[in-house]
Order: C-alpha cells, then sequence, then structure tokens
C-alpha cells in the first residue's frame, strides 16, 4: 500500500475557440498520442486501465462512455468514463495504481463545447425542477394535441403556460455568488479586474492559451455588465480542447525512464445543491484541500506550496478559491493580488497558464488544464512564464455552475 | 405490497393516470422542456466519407500495419492505435452479418409494416466493417444472415451527404434466396 504514484506522461491539442477541422474523437486522439510518447508507453500494449472524464450532456450522446475507446487506445481493455471534473479522474486512477490493481493508467478529459449549440438551457438543466428552474423563465406545459383524449386539438392552455422560452442565463448564479463574496469580504471589483488582467497577461506566454491579452483595470471595468456584478471580461469565455495524462506506480516509471512528478496528496468534496442552504465560500476547495494536505503531508500551504492553480472561470472565483484552500486568510487574496505576491515572482504564483480567464473554460477539462500547468511547472518547462525552483505544485478544479463540487491534486517533483 | 400484474414489471396495480388529469390539474406535476441542440462537428474521416455518400461512393481507410479496411473510415486505427494511411472506394455491395425484423418504434407502439434493420460488411473492407441499414425489395421472410446485398442509392440530386442517401440495401441478383 505504499506505493507512490506518478504522473509520467503529458499531453494536450492547442486550445481554440473553435474547431471545426477535427471531430471530438480524433481531438482525443491527438492529446492521448501526444501523453503515450512523451511517457514512452504503447497503449495497447503497456496501458492497464483507461479513464475519461465526460458529462453526457455536454458532449450530445447518451452513454458517452461506450464511445471513447477507439480514440484512446482502449478497445477490449479497462475503461471507464467518470463524469465530472478531470481531477476527479486523477483520483480514480491514483487509487487504481495506489491499490496495486492496475501499474499504467490514462486519462483523459476533453472540451468540444462548440458543437453545442444551447449552452444555457443544458446548464438551467442542472438546476432543481421543482424549485429552481421555474423562476428561471417561463415553463411551457406540454403540448396534448394527439394524445387519446385529445386526438384532434391541443386543450386550452394551462395556468402559468406559455410557447415563450425566454430563459435567464444561468450564469446570475455567480453573478450572485460574487455579490455574496464581495459584500462579506470586502473584496472589491477592482480587485476582481485586476485577476483579469494579470491572467490575461499571463497567457502571453503560454502558447495553449487562446484568450491572452494586453488589458488594465479600466478595460475590465468598462465591459459590460451581464450578471452584475459580473462583467463580460470577469467571465471566462468558451474553448475546445483536450489533455490526457499517463500516471504510473513509482517502480514502473523508474523502469520506463521517466522523469516523475508525484502526485502526493489528494482530495475531492462535494456540497448540497440546496442554493439557499449551501456556503458561499467555496467549502467544497477547503474540504478537498485539507484532504490533499492530509496525504501530502502539508501543514502550511503557503509556505510549502510553490506554484498553484485555481479554478477562475470567473475572476472572483480566484480570490475565493485561494482563501478556501487556506493560501490566503478570508478576504486576503484581493490585498496579496494588489501587492504582487500572486505574479510570478511573487510569494505564491497563481494561474501561471493564464487560467481559464487566459486559455478559456475548458469545460470537464478544466482541472486537467490547472494540473498540466503543474506538471509542466514542476517538470522546468515553462519556458518564460517558469516560476524558479518550483518543487510542489497544487492544483484545484471546481466543476462550474451549478456545482459545488470540487478536488485538490498536490504534486511533487521527484526528490522534493 | 399490492398482487404482481400478469406481464407487468411494476407492483402498483389501480387507475393509470390520463392525460385528461393533467390536463385538468388533478395531478400534481412538474414540467420542464430543455432547448437542446448540437452541431457535431465531423472531423478529417466522417466528412471524406460523406462527401464520399454524396457522390455515390462508400469509402474507405486502409491499415496498412494491421492490413485491414476500414469502414466507415477513421484517421486512426484502433487495433494498433498508428494512423490510418490511404483512402480506398469500396463496392456498394456486400453481406447481411445479422438483422431484427423490428415492430414497435421507439414509444413502443406497434408499427403496421415492420422495419428490417441490420448490419452489412461491405465487399472489399475487413471481416466486420460496414454499417448498420435498412433493408427493402425483400420480405421479412426472405432476409437473412449471409445474404449478399446492394445499396439502393437516392438519386444523385436528393442525395446531401448522409447515410440514408442509401435509401436501403436490396437482395443483390441471385442472392435473395436463402
Amino acid at each position: 500500500m505504499s506505493r507512490k504514484v506518478c504522473v509520467i506522461g503529458i499531453g494536450h491539442t492547442d486550445f481554440n475557440s473553435i474547431t471545426p477541422d477535427v471531430e471530438w474523437k480524433e481531438l482525443m486522439y491527438e492529446s492521448c498520442q501526444k501523453a503515450y510518447v512523451d511517457a514512452g508507453v504503447d497503449p495497447r500494449r503497456d496501458v492497464d486501465s483507461f479513464i475519461t472524464c465526460a458529462e453526457d450532456y455536454l458532449e450530445g450522446f447518451s452513454i458517452f462512455d461506450e464511445f471513447v475507446p477507439d480514440q484512446i487506445g482502449a478497445v477490449l481493455r479497462p475503461c471507464c468514463t467518470v463524469c465530472g471534473d478531470g481531477l476527479y479522474g486523477l483520483g480514480t486512477a491514483y487509487m487504481q495504481i495506489k491499490t496495486g490493481l492496475m501499474d499504467v493508467v490514462s486519462i483523459e478529459s476533453h472540451s468540444k463545447i462548440s458543437d453545442l449549440l444551447t449552452m444555457g438551457d443544458i446548464l438551467l438543466h442542472a438546476f432543481d425542477p421543482i424549485f429552481e428552474r421555474p423562476v428561471t423563465g417561463p415553463v411551457e406545459r406540454p403540448w396534448y394535441g394527439g394524445s387519446p383524449e385529445y386526438p384532434k386539438e391541443d386543450p386550452k392552455p394551462l395556468v402559468g403556460s406559455t410557447k415563450e422560452k425566454q430563459r435567464v442565463h444561468p450564469y446570475f448564479l455567480a453573478g450572485m455568488e460574487m455579490q455574496n463574496y464581495l459584500s462579506t469580504t470586502g473584496t472589491t471589483e477592482e480587485e476582481c479586474a485586476e485577476v483579469v488582467v494579470k491572467n490575461k497577461m499571463n497567457a502571453f506566454f503560454n502558447p495553449l492559451a487562446d484568450y491572452e491579452a494586453k488589458i488594465s483595470v479600466e478595460n475590465v471595468m468598462g465591459s459590460e455588465y451581464l450578471f452584475s456584478p459580473l462583467k463580460k471580461l470577469d467571465i471566462s469565455p468558451n474553448v475546445d480542447g483536450a489533455i490526457t495524462f499517463v500516471l504510473a506506480d513509482e517502480r514502473t516509471a523508474r523502469d520506463l525512464g521517466a522523469d516523475p512528478i508525484y502526485l502526493s496528496g489528494f482530495g475531492w468534496s462535494s456540497e448540497t445543491p440546496w442554493l439557499s442552504t449551501r456556503g458561499m465560500f467555496a467549502d467544497y476547495a477547503t474540504k478537498a484541500s485539507q484532504m490533499a494536505y492530509k496525504m501530502a503531508g502539508i501543514t502550511s500551504p503557503r509556505k510549502q506550496i510553490d506554484v498553484v492553480e485555481v479554478d477562475d472561470r470567473f475572476s472572483y472565483k480566484e480570490l475565493q478559491h485561494l482563501e478556501a484552500i487556506g493560501i490566503a486568510r478570508p478576504g486576503e487574496a484581493g490585498q496579496m493580488l494588489m501587492e504582487g505576491e500572486l505574479a510570478r515572482d511573487g510569494t505564491i504564483p497563481t494561474n501561471m497558464s493564464g487560467g481559464s480567464l487566459g486559455i478559456g473554460n475548458c469545460f470537464e477539462a478544466t482541472g486537467m488544464q490547472k494540473a498540466l500547468e503543474i506538471i509542466t511547472q514542476l517538470r522546468g518547462h515553462a519556458a518564460k512564464r517558469q516560476v524558479s525552483d518550483a518543487k510542489v505544485g497544487l492544483a484545484q478544479a471546481w466543476r462550474g455552475i451549478p456545482s459545488g463540487s470540487g478536488a485538490v491534486a498536490i504534486f511533487e517533483r521527484g526528490g522534493a | 405490497m399490492a398482487k404482481k400484474i400478469e406481464g407487468s414489471p411494476g407492483y402498483a396495480p389501480g387507475t393509470r393516470v390520463s392525460t385528461k388529469d393533467i390536463v385538468e390539474n388533478k395531478i400534481s406535476y412538474t414540467w420542464w422542456e430543455p432547448e437542446i441542440q448540437y452541431s457535431w462537428s465531423l472531423g478529417q474521416a466522417m466528412s471524406k466519407f460523406l462527401v464520399g455518400l454524396k457522390n455515390g461512393k462508400i469509402l474507405g481507410r486502409t491499415c496498412i500495419k494491421c492490413d485491414r479496411v476500414l469502414v466507415p473510415p477513421r484517421m486512426f486505427c484502433e487495433h494498433c492505435y498508428g494512423p490510418t494511411d490511404n483512402w480506398i472506394e469500396l463496392k456498394d455491395t456486400g453481406t447481411i452479418e445479422t438483422f431484427s425484423i423490428s415492430y414497435l418504434d421507439s414509444d413502443a407502439r406497434r408499427i403496421k409494416k415492420p422495419i428490417l434493420i441490420g448490419v452489412i460488411s461491405i465487399d472489399g473492407a475487413s471481416p466486420l466493417h460496414g454499417f448498420m441499414h435498412y433493408f427493402g425489395e425483400m420480405t421479412k421472410d426472405e432476409i437473412h444472415i449471409g445474404m449478399k446485398v446492394k445499396a439502393v442509392w437516392k438519386s444523385p440530386r436528393e442525395r446531401e451527404g448522409a447515410i440514408t442517401d442509401i435509401k436501403y440495401f436490396k437482395p443483390l441478383k441471385g442472392g435473395g434466396k436463402k
């Protein structure tokens, strides 16, 4: 049971706002083949188990797991799909290796969100059907014409029935949470705007990123309110792309001659779905980080962790998450940002990849995007955005609107 | 526990809820209908395959390493995990691998004329390479595994680059007998 688990291969496609040139299978194939080559493994021979992370509704397929074996090299091999963020797949792989059941496991997650034309309604479909969906807009009642009792025509409309379909975009949930976060912690909209400026600037140094921009706080503050206090530039735009990792136990990693990055801690947690009951401070991230810290033997995260990637799909989320995982005290993250502590040469470099604001919202691949950056940093391969002497890194994932679920992974360079 | 009804998977005899009950607000229920639309990118392999169908051709991809001809074509071989190599045009004939005579629609309502549906291995492709399609110009008594069939195409004007550019597969001349 004392096996150590490490990442021995990473692969990814480019990230683009649209990818009409490839289908989702071809996108997955590209990232997987790159990860297998990086790890020096043949998936048909060396990989014992295959994990993908995807949500059926985002993909547009029921039972999506049936569609994945070909393009990840898993035909007639142990294979499963985790319905959640990519980091959950990483945790699943960790357990398979830790228990000794498997030696080499691959994890893939991707976004082909440009294939989905009605993202707003799909996310509203994740709201409670009795208490929440009806207050996001008119509810169209079923049409009964053609049924046995009403063969000819539709009966008269029911109370509340309407043919209108204009509904509120589900991102208003983030606006509500931000409102609460700002008023409770004293963080300002300007500080949140600084997150956008920093991450979009970081994105210039990440060839993966699709939404780099040289902008100032004035640009963010001047962008239109979409879900007050959230403004257009506070929200990460959508992007397509795929990411794959190969994990192995330490001994197999050594036999393969890999440069291992150890997965030393992992945790995950889920909030209650009741919007009125659940906390507004990302308690899921707090619990997940505590579990991961305990496993990795981290007692003082701010001192012991060199580089951090947290979910920043909405600007305030970066600050909220930093506070939730104990890198900053409540209400302190905005100030740390203003003092430059989250910059590359600061005390706790955060979202050097450009984050979701700079790269784009990768949906279920978002946690993997955070982990990808940490692996790249710990390998020393981050070029101009490299954090000097990075030995320990943290990747945090949130499953996005309307969820209160997330995971945290801690990685360490060999010998750390 | 109520008495089990013969032939029913449930255990709850009683009065069924009718549409009338719903319309007259006699029962409490909730309803929400999402707007769900996708537009999947076809990618490299499927795009070329569908353009082929529009031109009345069935295209495959070869994997030199595994000595296979893949139909429908893919840009990678799921056996060796390498990229596939060349495009190849195949005949529009093949063999019925298996079939089913379907009497119900997707809402479990009986349809008057049963639908003959099955999978076809296309001639010139590797064994078990082909696709699922309708069968026509044959009766439910004539259809059988191993039957040689040929595609019946829509007219060039009607074709739009879809699997339904083939209307159905009919018995190949002399291949209809059991």
